[in-house]
């Protein structure tokens, strides 16, 4: 791993001046550390998060939860609120990577990074949440804005992600079996007007499924979305599974999802 | 360069080392602890577990100055006057290892399982330890050890 200037601020006003061209926020370091290893990165300044105490923790109003940027993946999947609140969220953490992973990981980490296979983008999708940041507040929407990348500019860094409670929700993943990555994973999120289907893993970048939501809107049921077409279209295909295979996925995993529900 | 202070296996150490140390660096090269193996180094294998303040992580994908001020625990620190640790006895007794490499963070991984739960099933170990691969006993044995070590811990 190249050499870097480590920082530890102790708030996010410092953190943000210090960031610049070549500095990287870490925030568990799970995907920055091995992409540094790697050679896939290299940053002048690694500015660590974890001093910063307001980016840690989980709260739960009448009618959303919020977490904390650099509340760890294990901490949400047992925490008790959110499992109360939003069980299919606790859920979705506490199968992300491994043990290990889960104890050093963290949300703000995930959505910053935007893997298209990470778990985390599906559930921002499709629990309507709301980005909150140093600067200002972002739809997941626009957040989420290509391959590894995200409406955040420089400076700019992920203080909380504000969830909003649906009636009913379920998260099922198709896991590579090495990296427990998500070769498909479908988040699907029943509100009181709408039903929202997310899907991580099949293409370049995390989406909300138009067509499956709009049918679950309407009669949220298996058999509303029994035999429907899912297009493989802009879907990856990598030595894990075909375009073809991710399509049929992805209509399999949002029936067991609403099956779940 | 940074200063690095960390209490490892119940003793305090401070050393200078390059602000880019891992964990797993820092515990081989400057503490001599050479128990922590590095298999893949890219923090999928899970030869490099160790305790920090009580959980189990990856000291190959950890900064040595982000975990500054905490408590490590290795598996030089399991065994107590001599005497093996449960989980280490239990990998013995049932044979859960064969080459040895990836045992360590076999052990370590296992120990932080039973802590927060005492006596898992077999398919909550398995899930347990998908951060740790073993490419040589296939994970018959080492599931028994967890088992065995549950009616010992």
């Amino acid at each position: 791993m190249k050499s870097f200037n480590y920082h530890a601020p102790k708030d996010v006003k410092d953190a943000s001046k210090l960031a610049s061209s070549s500095s990287a926020f870490l925030a568990g370091g799970m995907t920055t550390i091995p992409s540094m290893k790697l050679g896939l990165a290299s940053y002048k300044d690694v500015i660590d998060l974890k001093n910063i105490k307001k980016l840690s923790g989980i709260k739960v109003s009448g009618k959303t939860v919020t977490i904390g940027a650099t509340t760890k993946h294990a901490e949400v999947a047992a925490s008790k609120d959110v499992m109360k609140a939003i069980p299919a969220l606790a859920k979705l953490a506490g199968n992300i990577g491994d043990a290990q992973v889960r104890n050093r990981g963290t949300i703000g980490g995930s959505i910053s990074n935007n893997d298209p296979s990470a778990c985390y983008p599906s559930a921002c999708m499709a629990l309507n949440a709301v980005i909150h940041t140093n600067k200002r507040k972002i739809e997941a929407e626009k957040f989420f804005t290509g391959m590894f990348e995200t409406a955040l500019k420089s400076g700019e860094l992920v203080e909380a992600v504000e969830f909003e409670i649906p009636e009913k929700a379920d998260y099922q993943k198709h896991p590579n079996p090495a990296s427990r990555y998500a070769i498909i994973g479908v988040f699907v999120a029943k509100h009181k007007k709408d039903v929202n289907v997310a899907v991580t893993g099949a293409k370049s970048c995390v989406y909300i499924d138009k067509d499956l939501s709009k049918k679950l809107s309407s009669n949220f049921s298996v058999s509303a979305i029994e035999g429907m077409d899912v297009k493989s279209s802009g879907m990856n295909s990598d030595m894990h599974a075909s375009a073809e295979y991710r399509a049929n996925l992805v209509s399999l995993y949002a029936k067991k999802a609403v099956e779940a529900c | 360069m940074t200063k690095v202070t960390l209490e490892v296996n119940g003793k305090k150490f401070s050393k200078e080392v390059p602000d880019h140390t891992l964990l797993s660096v820092f515990l081989r090269d400057n503490l001599n602890l050479t128990g922590t193996h590095v298999g893949c180094d890219t923090s999928q294998c899970g030869a490099c577990v160790v305790h920090v303040n009580g959980k189990s992580i990856k000291s190959c994908s950890t900064l040595a100055a982000d975990i500054e001020g905490s408590k490590v625990t290795t598996i030089e620190g399991l065994a107590k006057d001599g005497r093996l640790h449960p989980m280490q006895a239990a990998f013995k007794k049932t044979h859960g290892l064969q080459c040895g490499y990836c045992t360590p963070g076999m052990v370590m991984s296992a120990v932080d399982l039973l802590q927060t739960k005492k006596n898992p099933s077999d398919q909550e170990i398995r899930e347990w330890l998908e951060g740790n691969i073993c490419r040589c006993t296939g994970y018959q044995n080492i599931v028994a050890a967890v088992k065995e070590a549950a009616t010992k811990m």
